[in-house]
């Protein structure tokens, strides 16, 4: 890739805002540079160029290239769905679903999964270098919406020479993009996955993000949002933020299976704050975790954007106009225990996909593991969106 | 496949072309190519695979089980997650031309608002049911003074998810109560015999059909009152 021509870039920078660069510089995986000559125009009417994507891809594109399959990344995932993760050194965030005879075959689809503007694995976000200044963005970053990551997401698209796809999909946050994709580039999308999404954020939704981000901006090493020059980082914060939400993500009979109120590496009651329970230890161990892969104004960024996320407000009231007369096939799939994105929110999406005449089927499966179980090694999941793209292959002759 | 159309009226369905239950077959042969349906209780898609493929038709389907969902999904068949009791509201009126509604009529909590949101939602409704007026049930509870079990219906009352039993007499006065219309209708006997129900001989194939299917169609809207 090249560097953006910042002209006093490097110089601006400090020591600590360039290790934050150099470590998103060194993530193995392509880059595209969009946006070179004009910048995007966001939703909020802010101007940002260039933009870089970081991405991965597996399998190969077909001569027809007709077999490309877009995975879209929740909040806090990346584009290292397949593979050692480079940061954490665990397995790919869905490794159960994106494989070799997987599901989401990369014997038979060319892959594509990038991380998504706003994030913290190479593309462009607050821990970029904004070319204006040549420090890192931090707070002065444009605020971004969901729409605006589908935007740069098309432009991949056409930098890879994909005009349309098999598939996109994608959970929770991911399947929120996959709604917009199908709201916006209808034409561009043969199929449309998303699973445990919502076409709008609820109101609870918005509760607990705002938790997260007050955690954040409450901690003093953020600094408003200009840590990196700093050399902080408001790991405390930004923890918290992740233990909360975390919780969001599971379900009491998945916490209560696996910790009960089993204590933690004692006998008896401490009588203190320490972590006295394994689910508490739990928590803090995923905080602590998360910081190491995270940057905090990546999280308050996309956090807003999935907050400001109402498919039905951006079409004048009336979610069935999002896809009125569309040619895209749905599977919309939704689990019992997930609170975070209730099953009637999935319902809500297939009564307008229905009202637009629409080509949809819905799932909902059987879990008892929250939110988190489109991750999960949910078998029924599996069969159904694997049996989906297979006929959606056969049909497209992919 | 131009078997059962025409003018007959009694056909062996033990050869029917579709390779279809005997009363999918019926069903599938009430249908014209291109129709717009939805299939309420569509299983693994059996009868909506026929009438997309072999028939053209813009066919969708509910289903309640996980398993037949999969199956439909994998068949490449548009089919949601719900149940009729509850689901079919979330559609809008006249969305299909047609909705069928095969060997599930029985098992819904409430029938008559089923029959209304079927007729809401389509102009016509195909409905098969088991009859439990057929002379073989009479007699099974008549000589045993049990509840009906023959061949067809085959489960235990504690296991059978028909918790609606009716006979085609009780079918027909529903449908009178409700104010529909009833066009086609098929008596199938030992699975494979199909005679029109024509009009006068209800009782008839009350009496020798195990399985009936019905062509509803929606009640003939009152003229708007002429203003005096």
């Amino acid at each position: 890739m090249q560097r953006p021509d910042t002209g006093r870039g490097f110089v601006a920078m400090n020591q600590a805002a360039r290790a934050v660069h150099d470590i998103q510089e060194s993530l193995p995986g392509p880059r595209a540079l969009l946006a070179e000559g004009a910048p995007i125009v966001l939703e909020s009417g802010a101007r940002l160029g260039p933009v870089t994507v970081a991405y991965r891809t597996w399998g190969t594109l077909n001569a027809a290239r007709s077999n490309a399959v877009l995975i879209c990344h929740a909040l806090t995932g990346d584009q290292y769905a397949l593979g050692t993760h480079p940061v954490t050194g665990k397995p790919g965030w869905w490794e159960l679903m994106v494989g070799p005879g997987r599901a989401i075959d990369t014997d038979r689809f060319f892959v594509v999964c990038p991380n998504c503007l706003g994030g913290c694995m190479g593309s462009t976000g607050p821990a970029a270098i904004d070319p204006a200044t040549g420090e890192l963005y931090g707070t002065s970053f444009p605020m971004i919406t969901i729409g605006d990551m589908v935007d740069v997401q098309a432009r991949l698209l056409d930098e890879l020479g994909i005009e349309r796809v098999m598939c996109v999909v994608g959970g929770s946050m991911g399947g929120m993009q996959v709604l917009e994709w199908a709201a916006r580039y209808g034409e561009r999308v043969a199929s449309a996955v998303p699973i445990a999404a919502a076409a709008r954020h609820s109101a609870q939704n918005i509760a607990f993000h705002e938790v997260g981000r007050q955690a954040i901006m409450t901690d003093p090493d953020w600094c408003d949002g200009f840590y990196y020059r700093h050399g902080k980082r408001p790991e405390a914060g930004l923890s918290v933020a992740r233990m909360a939400a975390h919780i969001t993500y599971l379900s009491e009979p998945a916490l209560w299976r696996k910790f009960g109120r089993a204590l933690q590496d004692r006998y008896a009651k401490s009588y203190g704050f320490e972590a006295d329970f394994q689910v508490e230890s739990y928590l803090r161990h995923q905080g602590a975790s998360f910081v190491e892969r995270f940057d905090a104004n990546a999280y308050l960024y996309i956090t807003r954007a999935m907050d400001y996320f109402d498919l039905e407000a951006e079409f004048e009231g009336d979610l069935a106009r999002a896809w009125q007369g569309t040619k895209t096939r749905f599977l919309l799939v939704s689990f019992t225990s997930d609170w975070l994105f209730p099953t009637s929110e999935s319902k809500e999406v297939v009564r307008a996909l229905n009202r637009a005449g629409a080509n949809v089927s819905f799932v909902e499966i059987e879990s008892d593991r929250g939110h988190d179980s489109f991750l999960l090694d949910e078998p029924d999941l599996f069969a159904t969106v694997g049996g989906f793209l297979a006929s959606v292959a056969r049909e497209r002759g992919a | 496949m131009s078997l059962l159309l025409g003018k007959q009226n009694r056909f062996n369905l033990g050869e029917n072309a579709f390779g279809l239950r005997p009363d999918l077959a019926i069903v599938a042969s009430m249908i014209e190519p291109e129709t717009q349906l939805l299939d309420v209780g569509c299983g693994d898609g059996v009868l909506l695979e026929y009438l997309v493929k072999e028939r053209g038709c813009d066919g969708r389907g509910m289903e309640i089980s996980q398993a037949g969902v999969n199956a439909c999904v994998a068949r490449g068949l548009p089919v949601v997650q719900g149940d009729a009791d509850r689901h079919l509201v979330d559609y809008p009126d006249d969305s299909f031309d047609c909705a069928i509604l095969s060997h599930t009529f029985q098992a819904v909590h409430r029938p008559r608002e089923v029959l209304r949101q079927l007729l809401r939602i389509a102009d016509v409704a195909i409905v098969s049911i088991l009859n439990y007026g057929q002379w073989r049930a009479r007699l099974s509870m008549v000589l045993r003074g049990r509840m009906p079990h023959t061949r067809i219906i085959a489960q235990p009352w504690f296991e059978t998810a028909n918790i609606r039993p009716c006979t085609v007499r009780d079918f027909l006065d529903l449908v009178r109560i409700e104010g529909a219309r009833t066009g086609r209708a098929w008596g199938i006997a030992r699975e494979r015999e199909a005679t029109a129900i024509t009009p006068g001989f209800e009782g008839q194939a009350n009496l020798f059909a195990d399985q009936a299917v019905f062509e509803l169609l929606r009640p003939v809207r009152p003229k708007a009152r002429r203003r005096r």
